[in-house]
């Protein structure tokens, strides 16, 4: 009997350290975010009430949620890190978080996750910091729905958008990235997704990976970032219906692929980049249904990637469609369709009876003059073009559609 | 003004004139209905309107300036000053062609096609149009000899449409080591036909550009300053041509 009675206790007590509820305002007993932090027991909610909070740099270090209700301002003072949490199973939602500090030596955010498991970082909105979330060795941790943004002049005066290192199946969801110097940094994260969010002007990339394996990447915009998507030493990773768009320099790229293995790339629109994927060292990526459209150069394979694979793709009004940088072609290309194609299917299989030869003279001639791309579409170098289409002796012999569409396959994304 | 209208009047009953819109009207048709995708049908157009309009109307212009040189002379009889009446030859035989083009080209492109890139279309031809007559005028001028005037102004479209080109690319070969987007620009500028294509490479191809070099071409083409420079540039290649012209005409004893 006594022990049921003590059981009951105990429960009980643990039941309502469990529920019990910090609310922080103006005119509430708790003044302050930081004493009702000091306050909570683990698993406890603090509840943040609207107005302008300026209490420097706040330490978790224990399991609390912290919620605001409308908004309440988090102002950094650019002065302090807003955030530091060295806990598991922390929350942090419905907060606005403004101006960080800024350092060239220290990472200063406005949430810095150190060794945080099952972080959950939602709806916050980020004006101005340097770091937006930064997650150092957090497990399972999920990012959604929130919005950074930052008004940064130049790459060197700020920070990342979402930067997370050494972290392991993480969730990036419906956030909304832009200003930054990179919109979503991975740096040895595995297993991890990220989905739904749009990065955009950014000073350098939308979306920056390395040494991150087995990660997927679905239904993302990057648009318009100061040099496109980066992603660099990594091995199986997959990007499913995303949308590469407006990113434009002379070193920009959609998608730049250096030292990718084994990836699966498919049903994503690269529309009006300078260059769409632009390939380095890459092996075994398998681009299938994808649409390249309104692009400078579609393609950029340097002769150093090898069994890759390109079929069933549309390539659309592109100014040139493929381009290389030598005769050695290890990789297939089959099966697409591309608009320049001026090939006949006598036996109405849909199929083109003639190869296709995706790059053209000209694209070689200004792979190595670049200046000469003012002369294209000039009589000149229409006259060039169908010359070496007749007598191919420059462009490489090998790289060709065998099986090119007779008909625009349609992806509707 | 009154030449004017006498010399457009004249012209416009031409039969190659009419022959002339016909033609514009066919390939302008074809083109859009052969093709799906409206960009590559405004691209195909481009090709056919770099090469016919700069011909058409250089060669047309020479012709019909010979043809009218009794007319001249008769004019020249008259108490009208010699610029009136050359300028009056000018504007007429530009109106009678640039009526062609837009009657062939530019109305019909406007109702299968309306988008940007067709009106910069339309305006580069007009351009051109007016470039061309200019040149003719001035291949006129320079001989007595009808054959020999018609050979030089071949020799213009022939020197504009393919050997430039051919020269820039050599000199971009051959000094390919050193930093050129200035220079090909210069030399680019030194070519109506060119000017003309870039006002439509700017619409069509931007993202391409973007991928040469530095901030200067940035800046020229990612603003709307590299259609206004080329705008610019082919008004002073329509200026320069026809009052050198005139010049000569003023002189010149006929």
């Amino acid at each position: 009997m006594i022990r049921i009675v003590i059981f009951v206790a105990v429960f009980l007590f643990s039941v309502c350290t469990f529920a019990s509820t910090w609310v922080v305002a103006k005119n509430s007993s708790v003044k302050s975010i930081k004493s009702a932090i000091e306050l909570a027991a683990k698993g406890d909610t603090i509840r943040i009430m609207k107005g302008i909070y300026k209490e420097g740099n706040l330490v978790i270090q224990k399991s609390i949620v912290v919620v605001g209700i409308d908004y309440p301002v988090l102002d950094g003072e650019n002065k302090y890190e807003i955030f530091t949490i060295a806990a598991n199973d922390v929350s942090i939602i419905g907060l606005r978080m403004i101006n960080t500090g800024v350092g060239s030596i220290n990472d200063i955010s406005a949430i810095s996750a150190i060794e945080a498991k099952r972080l959950r970082v939602l709806n916050n909105q980020f004006e101005n910091t340097f770091f937006g979330i930064h997650l150092a060795n957090c497990l399972g941790s999920v990012v959604e729905d929130n919005v950074l943004h930052s008004n940064a002049e130049a790459e060197h005066q700020i920070g990342n958008g979402i930067h997370a290192w050494k972290c392991d199946s993480i969730t990036i969801r419906n956030n909304k990235v832009s200003g930054h110097r990179d919109g979503i940094y991975f740096e040895f994260v595995t297993n991890s997704l990220v989905e739904r969010n749009f990065s955009h002007h950014n000073m350098r990339y939308g979306l920056h990976f390395m040494f991150s394996h087995n990660d997927e990447y679905r239904s993302n915009v990057f648009q318009n970032n100061g040099a496109g998507v980066a992603v660099m030493y990594t091995k199986k990773v997959k990007m499913i219906s995303n949308r590469f768009q407006d990113n434009w320099g002379a070193s920009s790229y959609g998608l730049l692929l250096k030292d990718i293995g084994d990836a699966d790339i498919k049903l994503n629109h690269f529309a009006k980049n300078t260059v769409a994927v632009y390939m380095e060292g890459s092996s075994r990526c398998h681009f299938t249904q994808n649409v390249f459209s309104g692009n400078g150069w579609a393609v950029k394979m340097q002769a150093n990637c090898d069994e890759n694979v390109y079929s069933k793709n549309s390539f659309l009004s592109n100014t040139f469609d493929m381009a290389t940088n030598g005769s050695l072609v290890l990789n297939t290309v089959d099966a697409n369709y591309w608009d320049k194609y001026e090939g006949y299917d006598l036996d109405k299989d849909r199929v083109g009876d003639v190869p296709y030869h995706p790059v053209s003279l000209y694209s070689m001639v200004v792979e190595k003059m670049p200046s000469a791309v003012m002369l294209w579409r000039s009589f000149l170098v229409y006259m060039l073009d169908r010359t070496e289409k007749v007598v191919p002796s420059v462009t490489p012999e090998n790289l060709k559609d065998i099986h090119p569409a007779m008909r625009n396959y349609d992806y509707n994304f | 003004m009154k030449i004017a209208k006498y010399v457009s009047y004249d012209i416009l009953r031409n039969r190659f004139i009419a022959l002339y819109t016909l033609f514009l009207l066919i390939v302008t048709f074809s083109m859009f209905s052969l093709d799906s995708d409206p960009g590559k049908a405004t691209l195909s157009l481009l090709n056919i309107i770099l090469l016919v309009v700069p011909l058409v109307s250089i060669v047309f212009t020479t012709i019909h300036f010979y043809n009218s040189y009794e007319f001249i002379e008769l004019l020249l009889a008259q108490p009208v000053s010699r610029k009136t009446i050359y300028f009056a030859e000018y504007f007429s035989i530009s109106i009678a062609l640039s009526t062609a083009y837009i009657i062939g080209v530019a109305i019909p492109m406007l109702f299968l096609n309306l988008s940007e890139s067709s009106l910069y279309l339309i305006m580069a031809g007009l351009l051109l149009t007016f470039v061309f007559v200019a040149l003719a005028f001035g291949a006129s001028v320079a001989t007595r000899d009808k054959a020999k005037a018609i050979g030089i102004a071949l020799l213009f479209w022939f020197y504009f449409t393919l050997i430039y080109d051919g020269l820039i690319l050599y000199v971009i070969y051959s000094f390919s080591d050193y930093p050129l987007d200035k220079v090909t620009l210069a030399l680019v500028s030194l070519n109506p036909i060119d000017l003309a294509r870039i006002i439509i490479l700017l619409k069509l191809d931007l993202s391409a550009l973007m991928g040469y070099t530095g901030a200067f071409y940035k800046n020229f083409f990612g603003s709307s300053l590299g259609v206004i420079y080329s705008v610019l540039f082919l008004f002073v290649w329509t200026l320069a041509p026809l009052l050198l012209a005139m010049r000569k005409f003023v002189r010149k004893d006929i």
